[in-house]
C-alpha cells in the first residue's frame, strides 16, 4: 500500500510543482499534499486516514461512495456542462502545514498573504473604513469568528475560546467528527439525505473538510461566524462540508465567502451544507459567492454543484438564506428549507450575476409541510454577455398544512442583447388554506438611465454597477454590513466589460 | 466660455442641427427659444454626449477644451451640466447615494480628493433646504414616484450640489407650477448667476424669464440660430409667435 502511494505521491508532486510555477491568476506558492490522482474506494479511505476519521465515518463514505456509483448526473438544469472526467481530478489537496492550529500566528503566512490579497477580514479587528452612512457617525466595532478553509483543509479558525465560554462549539467538521460524534451523527446526512443527488452523494464519499456549528439552547451567538473557502491547487476538487445546529431559542448568523484564482481548466466543487433550526431557533446563513467564472471566452472557471437545505424543525424557528452569486462558469444551487415546524418561516434571497459565457441555474424550494409556515423569495438575476442565467423554484404545500403564505419575486435585469434570463417557478399546492403570490419582473437598463448616469460623472461601468445596485438593493440589504459593501463592489466588477 | 462653431448633427440618418453657431461668455444666462422640432433638445444632448447623436461637421470647444472629444462623464467633470426635460428614475438607488457618486467620480476625474459621507451630506442639505426639498426626499430612490414639479426641482438640487461652470436646461419650466417656477428661477439665479459660469436656457415659454433674466435670447429654427436679441426679445417672440417672426 505504502509504495503504491509513493508512486502516485509523485505525480502529485509533479503537479504541485506546476502549481508553484503557475504564473496567472492568484495561486500561491504554498506546499499542498494531495491525494493519489483520480477517484476510487482508495481516495476516499485515503481521504478518511489522512483525517484520522473514525470507523463509522469511514463507513458511512464508502456505502455513499458505492451508492454515487450506480447514479447518473442530473440533466434537468438549464445548463450546459460537458461531461467531468471524474477521474481526471485530485480530490484531496492540504497545505502541509502543521497537523493542528491554536491561532492565526501559525497559520503559514503565504495563505494569510491571499486571504489579505482577497481583502478578506481575516484580521479579527478589521474595520471597513468608507461605508455609507456616515451621517450617523461611524460603525460599530464588529466582530467575525472565522472558519478558514484552503483547499480542503479547515486552516484557523479564531474567536474560539470566546465562543466557547458562550457554548458555541465552532469547528472545522473534521474536528467536530472526532470531538462531537454524537451530535455529528445525530444530523450529518439527515437533511440532504446521502441519496439525495449525485454531487451530494459524491460530497458525503469524498467530503475533505467544512464548518461545524452549535449554538446550545437559548444562546444568541456573540459574534458573526464566517467560512472562506478557496480552492488554490489545479486540478482539485473542493467538497465541504457544513453542519449548522441552531438549539431551541437560539440565533447564529454565518456568513460563507467562495474564491478561487484562475486556472484554464474546470475545477470542480461540490459542497453539502445543512442546517437545523428546533422551536424558536434561527439561522441567517449568507453567501458571497466568487469563484472564478472563466476567462471572456468562457475558458476555465468552476463548476459549483452545490446542495443547501434548511430543516425548520422546530416551531417559529427561521432561517433565512442570503446569497450573492458572482462567480464559477457553472452554478448549480437551490438553497432550500424543509419547514416542518408549526409556524416556521424560511427566507430566499438571492443575487445571481453572470456574464461572459457563465451559466447559472438557481434558486430554491420551500416545502411547507407546518402549520402556518410562510416563505419569502426573492430572486434577481442579472444577465450580462453571452450568459445564461435561470431561477428555478419550487414551493410546494402539503395536504396538512393550513394556513401557509408564499410570496415570490423574481426579477431579471438583462445588458445587452446576447444574454438570455429565465423564471421556472414551480408551485404545488394541496392545501386550499394556502396563499400564493408570484410576481415576475424582466427588465433592460435603459439608454435613458444610463446617459442620465453618465452626465452626473460616472463612467460606463460606474453607472452600470450603480444601476445593478439599486436593482438587487433588496437582497443586499439583507446582508451583513461587512459582507454588503464586498457583494457591491463585486457586483460591479462582475459586470466589467460588459458595456460599451 | 462655450463656442459653438457650424454645428452639424445627426439623430439616426436625419439632419437636425445644420450649421448652428453660439458663443456663450462666463457670467452670462442665454435662453434658446424656438418652435417644436427646431432641435432645441438635440442641442443639449449632443453638447452634454448623448450616445446617438452624431456630430457630422462644426466644432465645440469649452474653456478651450474640445468638448466633442470627451466622454459624457468627461464633460460633467470638465463641468457642464444638463437638466433634464424628463429626469430618469433609478430605482432602488438613492439620491443620496447617486449624487455623492456622481460627485465623487468627477473628482476623481478633476484629481481632486473625494467628499467623505458627513461632507457630502452637509452640501445635501443646504442645496435641498434652499430649493425647499426634504431630506427624506433625498434619501428616496433617485425621482422614482416624484411628481414632475419634484423631479424638475431635484434636477435644481443635483446642479446645486454638483456645482457645474455651464448648466445647459432643457425646458426645466414645464410642468411647474407659479410657486415652484418662483423656486427653480430663485435656485438658477443663486447657483449658477456668477461671473464664472455661464447658462444655456432651453425654453418654449416667456414665464421663466421673468425669474432668470436672460443677457442674450436666440431663436433656433430649421437646426441653426434664425435670430437673436435681448431680453425683449423673448417677450416679442410671445406676443408675435416664431411664424410671425419667420415670415
Amino acid at each position: 500500500m505504502s509504495d503504491d502511494i509513493d508512486i502516485k505521491d509523485k505525480a502529485a508532486w509533479d503537479a504541485a510543482e506546476k502549481v508553484a510555477d503557475y504564473e496567472h491568476g492568484w495561486s500561491s506558492d504554498i506546499e499542498t499534499d494531495f491525494a493519489p490522482k483520480g477517484l476510487n474506494e482508495d481516495t476516499v479511505r485515503f481521504i478518511s486516514a489522512k483525517k484520522n476519521e473514525p470507523e463509522w465515518m469511514l463507513q458511512w463514505r464508502l456505502k455513499a461512495f458505492a451508492m454515487w456509483k450506480t447514479m447518473e448526473a442530473p440533466d434537468w438544469a438549464k445548463l450546459n456542462v460537458p461531461p467531468i472526467d471524474y477521474q481526471d481530478a485530485y480530490y484531496y489537496a492540504a497545505p502541509k502545514a502543521k497537523p493542528k492550529l491554536n491561532s492565526l500566528d501559525e497559520v503559514d503566512p503565504e495563505i494569510l498573504r491571499v486571504y489579505e490579497k482577497l481583502g478578506i477580514p481575516i484580521a479579527e479587528q478589521k474595520l471597513l473604513a468608507g461605508v455609507e452612512g456616515g451621517e450617523d457617525g461611524g460603525l460599530p466595532q464588529r466582530r467575525v469568528a472565522v472558519d478558514a478553509v484552503f483547499d480542503s483543509v479547515s486552516v484557523a479558525t479564531t474567536f474560539r475560546a470566546e465562543l466557547e465560554r458562550a457554548g458555541v462549539i465552532f469547528r472545522s467538521i473534521s474536528e467536530a467528527i472526532k470531538e462531537y460524534p454524537d451530535l455529528v451523527r445525530k444530523y450529518l446526512g439527515k437533511i440532504v439525505p446521502m441519496r439525495d443527488n449525485y454531487f451530494a452523494t459524491l460530497n458525503c464519499a469524498v467530503f475533505s473538510d467544512g464548518t461545524f456549528v452549535y449554538i446550545p439552547e437559548g444562546v444568541r451567538c456573540p459574534m458573526e461566524l464566517s467560512t472562506y473557502f478557496r480552492i488554490n491547487a489545479e486540478n482539485t476538487g473542493q467538497f465541504e462540508r457544513t453542519l449548522i445546529i441552531a438549539d431551541k431559542g437560539s440565533y447564529v448568523s454565518y456568513l460563507e465567502g467562495c474564491t478561487a484564482p484562475m486556472r484554464d481548466e474546470n475545477q470542480l466543487h461540490a459542497a453539502v451544507v445543512e442546517l437545523v433550526t428546533l422551536d424558536d431557533a434561527e439561522i441567517k446563513y449568507s453567501t458571497v459567492q466568487n469563484w472564478y467564472p472563466g476567462d471572456a471566452e468562457g475558458k476555465g472557471g468552476i463548476y459549483n454543484f452545490v446542495t443547501k437545505r434548511a430543516l425548520c424543525q422546530g416551531r417559529n424557528s427561521k432561517v433565512s438564506w442570503t446569497q450573492v452569486e458572482t462567480g464559477s462558469a457553472v452554478t448549480w444551487k437551490y438553497p432550500s428549507c424543509v419547514l416542518n415546524g408549526e409556524n416556521s418561516v424560511g427566507e430566499f434571497y438571492s443575487v445571481a450575476v453572470t456574464n461572459n459565457y457563465q451559466q447559472a441555474d438557481t434558486g430554491t424550494k420551500m416545502i411547507h409541510n407546518g402549520k402556518g409556515s410562510r416563505s419569502t423569495i426573492v430572486s434577481k438575476g442579472i444577465s450580462a454577455g453571452h450568459s445564461n442565467n435561470t431561477y428555478r423554484g419550487l414551493v410546494r404545500v402539503a395536504p396538512n398544512a393550513e394556513g401557509v403564505r408564499n410570496f415570490t419575486q423574481c426579477d431579471s435585469l438583462l445588458l445587452g442583447s446576447l444574454s438570455g434570463a429565465h423564471t421556472v417557478p414551480y408551485i404545488e399546492v394541496r392545501n386550499p388554506s394556502a396563499q400564493i403570490e408570484h410576481e415576475a419582473t424582466t427588465s433592460k437598463i435603459s439608454d435613458d438611465q444610463m446617459f442620465y448616469a453618465m452626465q452626473r460623472g460616472l463612467n460606463a461601468e460606474e453607472a452600470v454597477a450603480l444601476i445593478v445596485n439599486g436593482f438587487a438593493k433588496e437582497v443586499l440589504q439583507q446582508l451583513p454590513m461587512e459582507f454588503a459593501v464586498e457583494a457591491q463592489k463585486l457586483l460591479g466588477i462582475s459586470l466589467e466589460g460588459s458595456v460599451g | 466660455m462655450l463656442e459653438i462653431n457650424n454645428l452639424h448633427a445627426n439623430v439616426g440618418d436625419k439632419p437636425i442641427l445644420k450649421g448652428l453657431t453660439l458663443s456663450l461668455g462666463a457670467g452670462e444666462i442665454h435662453a434658446i427659444m424656438g418652435p417644436n422640432g427646431a432641435g432645441k433638445s438635440t442641442l443639449g444632448y449632443v453638447l452634454s454626449g448623448r450616445p446617438g447623436y452624431e456630430v457630422t461637421e462644426g466644432s465645440v470647444t469649452f474653456n478651450g477644451q474640445d468638448l466633442l472629444a470627451l466622454e459624457p462623464h468627461e464633460r460633467a467633470a470638465a463641468g457642464l451640466f444638463l437638466g433634464f426635460q424628463y429626469p430618469v428614475e433609478i430605482p432602488g438607488v438613492s439620491n443620496v447615494q447617486f449624487l455623492r457618486e456622481a460627485l465623487n467620480a468627477q473628482r476623481k476625474v478633476r484629481g481632486e480628493a473625494p467628499l467623505s459621507g458627513a461632507e457630502f451630506l452637509k452640501v445635501a442639505r443646504e442645496q435641498a433646504g434652499a430649493l425647499g426639498m426634504d431630506m427624506d426626499m433625498l434619501k428616496r430612490p433617485v425621482n422614482v414616484g416624484f411628481s414632475g414639479g419634484e423631479k424638475k426641482r431635484n434636477e435644481m438640487v443635483q446642479m446645486g450640489i454638483i456645482d457645474p461652470a455651464l448648466a445647459i436646461l432643457d425646458e426645466t419650466d414645464s410642468g411647474l407650477d407659479i410657486d415652484a417656477l418662483r423656486t427653480v428661477g430663485d435656485g438658477i439665479n443663486r447657483i449658477m448667476r456668477r461671473p464664472d459660469k455661464a447658462v444655456l436656457l432651453i425654453t418654449h415659454y416667456q414665464r421663466l424669464l421673468d425669474y432668470v433674466k436672460p443677457d442674450f435670447v436666440h431663436v433656433l429654427d430649421g437646426g441653426r440660430i434664425t435670430r437673436t436679441g435681448g431680453a425683449e426679445l423673448a417677450l416679442e417672440l410671445e406676443r408675435d409667435g416664431y411664424k410671425e417672426l419667420a415670415a
